[in-house]
Parts: structure tokens; sequence; C-alpha cells
């Protein structure tokens, strides 16, 4: 492990989120037709949810979007530190486990179907980030993240090797960054069908920790989209700039779906790009 | 520093009347007018929200829905009366059902007046709900009470007149 890309991350991830999330904001803003707000917003948003008054509904959801935040902030640890592959997809999935927990302890029913539908994005993305570091054991016959790299500064060409791969943890990174068209339990936008779904009832300095561990988890995914392109840095950042664009304007051209589309599309796009990537691997490499 | 004043989350509710003002309401947030260009974003949560907009005039049926939204409201909050419906009733303030102005059931802080009003005074009364608001978020801080102060948006002019300074007791 290694603790200087440890400590990196846990102090300048969320400023790294917060700005992406502002640029974000504004290229949303400008394909819309919008000016937009500045590109610190989102962290002059995090500043006034801590002072705001405490609303506390209950004991158990503080704690829970606690526990969401330290284990997101565990996944990424585990990973910018160069650790397992399978661990930072159980702590991210076990994070996800109390953010719907929280939305659950809750006595609003917009929450709770919130809660429902956040188990059913987790249902969604879950197989993905299993092949996911399935596909990179094979290539690297490791699941270390600091092999990974390794071989990939050797010359082994990720990218080339596992596209399917790639292009199905792209279709679940919409997903994971709660944008339209799967924007379902909750949106990172001001308006949901449900209120605002998941954190309807999380609100203030709690409200602001959630925020926080969203920020974590965005650099986490394009961390995790990074070391496809382990070995190029420069063709790495051009793909993640490029891939956020699409992105947001995914975001800005299509519409909600429902459940039972996010999850068979997903699984389709899982099951036959990704999975028959990973079996033409195992069969030839 | 208070981040209040640079990201003012607003939750509008119509109470009832011609929804002229509340389609004003809207037309601030569409391209033209842009107000998340001031970090204002329409949550449509009370538990998220700062500012209450509120057009229309209260009658008896949602006297509670909209004491239940200022309630539900964390600390520091702004409540504007939008038009004059929402200001004092207008001309539905003789109605059988209607109990007239927004400040009979909850403490009104800005009366943006017009009918409709103006999306230009509508931001213009929202602005002017920010000073109210940061004034309160440095009260809290200090653990002193909370005054509510009363600010009028004059429609013709667009600019804000003190005048019709009062104290409210809530």
């Amino acid at each position: 492990m290694n603790l200087i890309w440890i400590i990196l991350f846990l102090v300048l991830a969320p400023f790294v989120g917060g700005l992406i999330s502002g640029i974000d904001r504004i290229v949303t803003a400008r394909m819309q037709g919008r000016v937009g707000p500045p590109i610190l917003q989102p962290f002059y948003d995090i500043g006034k949810l801590f002072q705001k008054e405490k609303l506390r509904i209950n004991g158990m959801q503080n704690f829970c979007i606690l526990s969401y935040l330290v284990l997101i902030i565990v996944a990424g640890a585990i990973f910018f530190g160069g650790g397992d592959l399978l661990l930072v997809g159980f702590s991210l999935m076990l994070a996800h486990v109390f953010l719907v927990l929280a939305g659950e302890t809750a006595n609003s029913p917009y929450s709770h179907i919130g809660a429902q539908r956040e188990l059913l994005q987790v249902m969604a993305v879950e197989p993905m980030l299993i092949l996911y570091a399935v596909a990179f054991y094979i290539v690297a016959g490791s699941f270390t993240v600091a092999t990974i790299i390794e071989h990939g500064a050797l010359g082994i060409s990720y990218i080339w090797l596992l596209p399917g791969v790639f292009f199905g943890l792209i279709y679940i990174f919409t997903i994971k960054l709660r944008k339209s068209p799967f924007d379902l339990s909750t949106s990172h936008h001001g308006h949901q069908e449900l209120v605002k779904g998941l954190t309807t009832e999380i609100s203030g300095p709690t409200f602001g920790l959630y925020e926080i561990a969203h920020l974590y988890e965005v650099v986490i995914l394009l961390g995790m989209i990074g070391i496809f392109f382990a070995g190029a840095p420069l063709l790495c950042i051009c793909a993640l700039v490029l891939l956020y664009l699409l992105e947001v304007f995914v975001d800005c051209s299509t519409a909600r779906v429902k459940w039972q589309l996010m999850v068979k599309s997903s699984w389709l796009v899982i099951g036959l790009v990704a999975f028959v990537n990973i079996l033409a691997l195992s069969l030839f490499w | 520093m208070s981040y209040i004043t640079k990201s003012p989350w607003i939750i509008h509710y119509d109470a009832s009347s011609c929804n002229g003002c509340d389609i004003e309401v809207l037309a601030s947030l569409t391209p033209l007018y842009d107000v998340e260009r001031f970090g204002i974003i329409n949550t449509g949560n009370p538990k998220h929200a700062d500012i209450f907009l509120i057009t229309g005039s209260v009658n008896e049926q949602n006297k509670e829905i909209v004491q239940n939204i200022y309630a539900q409201m964390p600390e520091p909050k702004v409540v504007v009366a939008i038009g004059i419906c929402a200001s004092s009733g207008g001309v539905f303030r003789e109605c059988y059902n209607v109990m007239g102005g927004v400040d009979k059931v909850i403490p009104v802080d800005v009366y943006v007046l017009g009918c409709a009003a103006r999306p230009e005074s509508i931001i213009d009364g929202v602005v002017k709900g920010l000073a109210v608001l940061e004034e309160r978020q440095t009260a809290l801080k200090e653990g002193r009470s909370i005054e509510r102060k009363v600010v009028e948006v004059n429609r013709s002019a667009g600019k804000a007149e003190s005048a019709n300074e009062s104290e409210v007791s809530l």
C-alpha cells in the first residue's frame, strides 16, 4: 500500500470532485443555453449545508450516512493505495447498503421508494464491478491495483484487451453519477419525481456529509476508469475528460427511465459486452 | 464567512389563485433569467430549502400544508410572498374560503408586489431575502432569537423599498 497516494486521495479528492462537479454544472447550463453557477458552487453548497440547523429525524440516519462516507473513503484509500480491486468493490457495495439503510430509517414514503430504487441500482451495478476485477485478474494476473498499473507501464494495453469491460463500466458510470437517464433513487439535479428520493429526509450537515461522499465516489470511479489507460497518462486524462463530457451530454438529452429498463439494460450490456469480452480473453489469452 | 447567500435553495408552493405568479416563478428558472447564476436551485424539498417562495392567497384547505412546509424547513429560513394575492389576498380577499395573504398563516419576510409579479422583481425579492437570511445566520450563530423584519419589493420600479419595516412576532 502506498501511503502517499492514500493521503493525497484523502486530502485532494473532495476538491477535485468538487471542481469536476462545478465544471459539470457549468457545462450542463451551457448545453441548456444558460450561464450556469460559479465553478466553486459545489463548495458553497456544502459549506452552507454545514451551517444549517441540525434537523435529526432519528439517531440511526446520521450513523448510516457517516458509515456511508467512511466506507466510500475506505474504498478509495484501498484503490489509490494500490490495494485489492475486489475489496474496493465490496467496500463500495457496503457503503451503498448503509445509504439504503439511511433512506429506510425515515418515515417518508419518498425516502423508502428512493431506498428501494437505490437497491435496484446496486443490483444493476454490482455484477459489473465483480467482472471488472475478474477481467483485470485475467490480464494482469493479480487483483491488486499496484500490480495492474505496473503491468500497464510495462506495455499491456488494457483498453485494447478489455474494450467490452470498458464499455460496461462506462454504462454503469451514468448510474453511479446519478445522472439521467438512470437518476432513479435520487438525482444530482434539484428536482426529481420522488421529491428528492433517497435524500428527502436527509438535511443540513448530514446532507453535507452525503454530498462529500458523492464527491469522493466520483473520484474513485474516474480512477477505476483511468487504470484502463495505465502507462499512458496523457491519453488517460483526455479519455476521462471526453467521457465526462459524454456523460453530461447524455444527462442533458435523455429522460429518466423506469427501473425495469435500467436493470435489464445494464445486465444486458454487462452480459453481452463485458462477459463476452472476458470469455474471449479466458479462451485466447 | 456565510455561504448561505451564495447557495440559497428555494422551495416553491402555489397556494391558490390564477397561477400567473406561479408561471413567473418558473420563468425565473429558464435560460433567459437563469437564477442558477446565483447558486439558486429549485429543490422541491422543504428539508433542503432555505427560501420559501409562495404565490397565491391561502385558503382554508391548504393552510395546514403551508404551515407544514414552513415547519419542515431548517433554520435559517426566509419566506417570500410573491404577487398581490400572496401579499394581501388580492381580488380573492373577500371570498368565503380565502384567509387572505400568506402572513395570516406564517411569518412573511419579503413581499413582492405585482399581478403577476415580473421575474425581475421575483429575483429581486429573493436577493432581498438573502440579506435577511444572512442576518438570521449570524443571529443563529450568536444564539440570539430571530427577528422578523418586513421588506417590500415594488413592481413598477423593481427596487426594494424597506419603508414598510415592522416587527412581526412569531
